[in-house]
């Protein structure tokens, strides 16, 4: 591999330091207590569930670390998260036993 | 009658936030021995765990950086990686756009997507909080998370050891989104809307730069609220 270019590297972290504080603050920065009307407020309360199954699923359907071909224990891991945090409410339960399920998954397809 | 209590709720939020140190913790390490390997020194890692806070940009920002990727690519790349944080933004405004500027300022630096994600159910679930007891929550969150995030890094990127793949923390992430997102699946409209977001990801997944998430992200909210507007509609 190429050495990096040190001066590159903290241009880069600079930039992004500056441009991923003005993504976060922006809306927060000029909005700030100006009421939003009802629509946007309608579909903004579904953000997080709206970004976040997007984020995770290429994770969970084609994971890196098997070259991206859909792998049992990772789906299975990810399936007994979803359906403890759901019928529990209880996050911490759901790690423990996405992260239970995916180690004795991979323990057992070896 | 009760008085406000920002210092109950900031400490409230630390406790909710707990359980994500199981994931933070691996994850920050893991960035540290990965830019580490890629060539980065302890200053540079901590100049990206730090300055950045954002761990999946960090990881896009390295990995494009190792392929000798142009900086601007690798920069834009990394941010559009990060425009998920608008959307927060957007959504944490109601809530706490009354506050203070260097207290919103305070959010936006600290904004990621565990503090936000409880946060935003919380002050959804919870309308009678006030301002200050909103953002003493979300403060309470980062809590844990920001230190362990910045100590992590430095000893994943002092330690540089490999982390053996059976250990499988690519799988980290996965799980703890699905952790926060499966409570918050509370109604018709929100399962609509995190099932048009799983579909609509894996079908844009060819698009360029994470830019398919925020197509994915806009479509889901549409259909979130639309379906909210039916079952509102049918009730009535």
């Amino acid at each position: 591999m190429e050495e990096l270019n040190h001066t590159t590297v903290w241009f880069v972290i600079f930039a992004m330091a500056i441009g991923s504080f003005l993504i976060r603050f922006s809306f927060l920065g000029i909005i700030g207590d100006r009421q939003m009307p009802e629509w946007v407020l309608r579909h903004l309360r579904y953000t997080p569930v709206a970004v976040l199954p997007g984020l995770v699923a290429p994770l969970v359907f084609w994971p890196a670390a098997t070259g991206g071909s859909p792998d049992p224990a990772r789906m299975g891991a990810a399936l007994v998260t979803l359906a403890v945090g759901y019928f529990s409410k209880n996050v911490l339960a759901a790690i423990l036993s996405g992260a239970a399920t995916l180690y004795g998954l991979l323990f057992l397809l070896g | 009658m009760t008085a406000s209590n920002p210092k109950r709720h900031f400490l409230r939020g630390t406790r909710d936030a707990l359980p994500f140190l199981l994931v933070i913790i691996p994850f920050a390490a893991l960035f540290g021995v990965v830019a580490t390997e890629a060539g980065l020194n302890v200053a540079e890692v901590m100049g990206f765990s730090v300055l950045v806070i954002a761990g999946a940009a960090q990881f896009t920002a390295v990995q494009l950086m190792t392929e000798n990727a142009p900086t601007v690519i690798v920069i834009l790349t990394s941010l559009a990686v990060n425009m998920r944080m608008a959307m927060y933004s957007a959504s944490l405004t109601p809530y706490l756009g009354s506050a203070p500027i260097w207290q919103r300022g305070l959010v936006a630096y600290l904004m990621v997507d565990q503090a936000y994600a409880l946060s935003q159910i919380k002050f959804e679930m919870e309308r009678e909080l006030t301002v200050p007891e909103r953002f003493a929550y979300y403060v309470g969150t980062v809590a844990p998370l920001a230190p362990f995030w910045y100590g992590a890094s430095y000893i994943g990127a002092v330690a540089g050891a490999q982390v053996p793949p059976e250990f499988a923390l690519d799988f980290a992430l996965p799980i703890t989104f699905l952790a926060m997102i499966a409570p918050a699946l509370r109604s018709m409209a929100h399962v609509a809307s995190a099932l048009t977001s799983v579909v609509l990801a894996l079908l844009m997944a060819w698009m360029p730069y994470g830019s398919g998430l925020l197509v994915a992200a806009i479509g889901a909210m549409v259909v979130g609220a639309q379906v909210e507007l039916y079952m509102e509609r049918r009730a009535a």
